[in-house]
């Protein structure tokens, strides 16, 4: 990493490092805005202030406007927003159609609501892992309230074409709500918000802390969107509870570092992928599980010999910090791979590598090495 | 009104002349217990215990959810103590129980006179009593074969004890008065339920669990400390020495025959338990194995592997069926976190078709072609970690 040479974390879709800017604003506005955002006196309103520049900042790199968009506690709060409150306001039908790779806070909440009685449609990925928008289209009809995707997988990298299946949607069923959960694509990939109708996005994949997130609701959509919180006047009743305004000056202050950079970080992210790909291809056993159109801070392979918890905790012992599969899974069998149709010997092997800016070519080096050093001396599976 | 509450003795009571330091250490224990939560005097006549709180403001559903897992109580109640007086015994009666009366149709009085001079006999007192308490509830009516409640009456030498039903205890016999012993913690769901089988009957007992790093990683070792903690409230307070197994096992992967490797690898690992059981003093060791459950747990197998060491090995699950196992281990609250996927040291390198009915002669033979692992396993042995478990500290995994 450029902050420390002895340490290689190549974990940067578990989490980031929070970028010493960004700590610097949050630590500044908890000092000098301390004061609440709703109160009626001078501080108080300096303080809304602050939160209103916030939610313009990260509002424009999403292409939004400041009145669609809400702070959240989190990428998880944001979607379970948005699907329990589209059940609450989309009263006309049934039918829910989400990808079948989800991250759990979909995942799971659309289970929950097949358990209370939705019609809930999981559709299976391509089998290079990418969204299957035909097959997804063909379950939406006239019935259905809701059709939910990720835009950047979490475990492969792979881009899924949203925005085709958010028009799609609308040509079949115009009052169907679209949620895209953005949280890996957020200052990865260009975001489009056309026939979207809640997005979700996540501090602290983006050097941010954790702790803080936003969700955007379309304005045509905000009126009737009723989340299942209530309490406080906050955030326009869509999330109430007292705002945290120094993280959410800190998410804008990495909204607009990353902002400005996107093309040049792509650039060097590119190099890093097809440094550690070429590196792969000294290992005749790999297989890489991350599709072609896949976002270059991702990289998911399996090597095919070793328990990947195994290299895991080898390579730990080495300063390279990589996973097995979602952090939020803690350890589980990886969900998007399963999806894919892998056999049990891909998934028990597979690794994912994700980079950010910070990481260098020693990063990969150190990794490359390890895996080498790992793949000789660590006991092969039978 | 004072609230206190009785443990009454189950195996215990039919001791015969050492009963009294039997007593004398679940005294100790429920002393422990009941420390964190005030001043309590626990005192024991006629094989029932009581805790009596000695501070107002003490917490007794807490104080009772604490005892109610210490071994050696077949059953506990709570209870209030008042004169032994016929009035008063009513009127407390009412006021203890009346809300709860009021809940039922049917209900019935039972009395125990332990103490003879009281005026009224028992059936007297169950008569009057009950008569009392009909005249202050009408809508009740007694049945004496399936009441809904029962209100129970002793007198004592101490005073008069008015309380509600027993409620079932875990039984056994108090941790500490069946010797030491040093318990095989894998990280699965038998080597708890192991532990917590041993100590109900009496046994004291420190925890050994194997780590084979990168094979095996931090987590595995936080789950193992979290899972010691948890059957801590049963066990009370204990060790948990963590042994670094790697080179021990890749020496066995290396020098051994394939299908041998489990069955050597655990009588290594009885070695190396045997050490560091003659190091604190633990009389036995403990391991979670259940009759054929794998492949090393054969009776061919057991036999193999208990000749590796002196110490009894004792195996409190070898006749349970699993669902069995599984029961205790939502009992003990331990299943949900035995369950987590985490590689233990058991599952390394053990090959796919190990052989079932090995024999000694070629597990002795296999041994002779490994000189090394004397060595590792002393090395190993030396070096592990000792790690305290504090009763009451809960080590939470995330």
């Amino acid at each position: 990493m450029k902050q420390n040479p002895n340490i290689h974390y190549l974990d940067n879709a578990a989490t980031t490092m929070v970028a010493p800017e960004v700590a610097q604003v949050v630590h500044d506005t908890l000092l000098q805005h301390w004061a609440n955002p709703s109160s009626l006196y001078t501080p108080g309103v300096e303080s809304g202030m602050e939160l209103n520049r916030a939610r313009s900042v990260v509002a424009k790199s999403l292409g939004c406007k400041s009145s669609e968009l809400f702070f959240t506690g989190s990428g998880s709060e944001g979607n379970n927003m948005a699907l329990l409150g589209a059940v609450r306001s989309k009263t006309f039908g049934k039918r829910i159609v989400v990808s079948g790779f989800e991250h759990a806070s979909v995942d799971k909440p659309a289970k929950r609501l097949r358990d209370d009685g939705y019609d809930v449609v999981f559709v299976a990925p391509n089998e290079d892992g990418t969204l299957d928008v035909d097959k997804m289209l063909e379950q939406v009809n006239k019935n259905t309230i809701l059709v939910a995707c990720m835009l950047v997988n979490n475990e492969t990298g792979a881009r899924n074409d949203v925005e085709r299946l958010a028009q799609g949607v609308k040509k079949i069923n115009s009052r169907c709500a679209v949620h895209v959960d953005a949280v890996q694509a957020w200052m990865r990939v260009p975001i489009r918000l056309a026939g979207v109708d809640t997005m979700t996005v996540s501090g602290h994949k983006i050097h941010a802390p954790k702790g803080i997130g936003a969700l955007y609701v379309n304005e045509k959509y905000i009126q009737s969107f009723q989340p299942p919180y209530i309490g406080g006047e906050q955030e326009r009743e869509k999330r109430p509870g007292t705002e945290n305004l120094a993280y959410a000056m800190g998410l804008a202050e990495a909204a607009k570092r990353l902002g400005s950079s996107m093309p040049a970080r792509t650039a060097h992210i590119q190099a890093l992928n097809q440094r550690l790909r070429q590196g792969l291809k000294a290992f005749p056993e790999v297989i890489i599980n991350s599709p072609d159109n896949a976002v270059p801070e991702v990289l998911n392979f399996s090597e095919m010999v070793i328990n990947s918890q195994t290299m895991l905790n080898h390579l730990s012992t080495r300063g390279v910090y990589i996973s097995t599969g979602s952090a939020c899974d803690k350890g589980a069998k990886s969900h998007t791979l399963a999806a894919m149709g892998l056999d049990s010997r891909r998934i028990n092997t597979a690794i994912r590598v994700s980079f950010c800016a910070d990481n260098t070519e020693e990063d990969v080096d150190a990794f490359l090495n390890g895996l080498e050093d790992g793949m000789k001396t660590l006991q092969r599976l039978k | 009104m004072k609230e206190i509450l009785m443990g009454y003795q189950g195996e215990m009571s039919l001791k015969g002349l050492n009963k009294h330091t039997f007593e004398a250490t679940l005294m100790k224990i429920l002393r422990y217990r009941l420390k964190p939560l005030g001043e309590f005097k626990v005192y024991c006549a006629q094989s029932t215990f009581y805790m009596e709180p000695l501070e107002d403001g003490i917490d007794m559903d807490e104080a009772f959810a604490r005892v109610s897992k210490v071994f050696g109580l077949a059953a506990l109640s709570r209870s209030v103590v008042c004169e032994k007086n016929f009035e008063t015994i009513c009127e407390t009666a009412e006021m203890y129980l009346g809300d709860a009366l009021r809940d039922v149709r049917t209900f019935k009085v039972e009395a125990k006179r332990a103490d003879k001079t009281f005026p009224m006999n028992s059936p007297e007192l169950m008569r009057e009593l009950g008569a009392y308490l009909l005249g202050k509830h009408p809508h009740l009516r007694v049945d004496v074969k399936n009441p809904q409640m029962k209100v129970f009456v002793e007198i004592r030498d101490y005073g008069a004890y008015i309380h509600g039903p027993k409620v079932p205890g875990e039984g056994g016999l108090p941790v500490g008065t069946s010797g030491r012993g040093l318990n095989l913690l894998s990280g699965g769901i038998d080597s708890p339920v192991a532990a917590w089988r041993m100590a109900r009957r009496g046994m004291a007992l420190d925890h050994i669990h194997f780590a084979s790093p990168p094979y095996t990683s931090d987590r595995a070792k936080l789950k193992v400390m979290a899972l010691a903690s948890k059957i801590s409230v049963y066990t009370g307070g204990c060790n948990l020495f963590v042994v670094p197994y790697t080179k021990p096992q890749e020496y066995i992967r290396d020098h051994a025959p394939d299908v041998l490797f489990t069955v050597l690898m655990r009588r290594s690992m009885m070695r190396i338990a045997n050490k560091i059981a003659g190091k604190i003093g633990a009389e036995a060791l403990i391991t979670g194995e259940s009759l054929a459950q794998v492949a090393s747990q054969t009776v061919k197998a057991l036999q193999c592997t208990d000749a590796a060491q002196d110490l009894p090995v004792l195996r409190p699950l070898i006749g349970m069926d699993k669902n069995e196992i599984i029961e205790t281990s939502r009992h003990t609250d331990t299943f949900e976190l035995s369950i987590l996927p985490y590689e233990d040291c058991c599952t390394i390198f053990t090959p796919p078709h190990p052989k079932i009915r090995p024999e000694l002669s070629e597990i002795l033979a296999a041994e002779a072609e490994m000189p090394g692992l004397a060595e590792l396993e002393q090395e190993a042995a030396e070096t592990a970690e000792r790690i305290r478990i504090r009763l009451g500290e809960e080590i939470e995994f995330v």
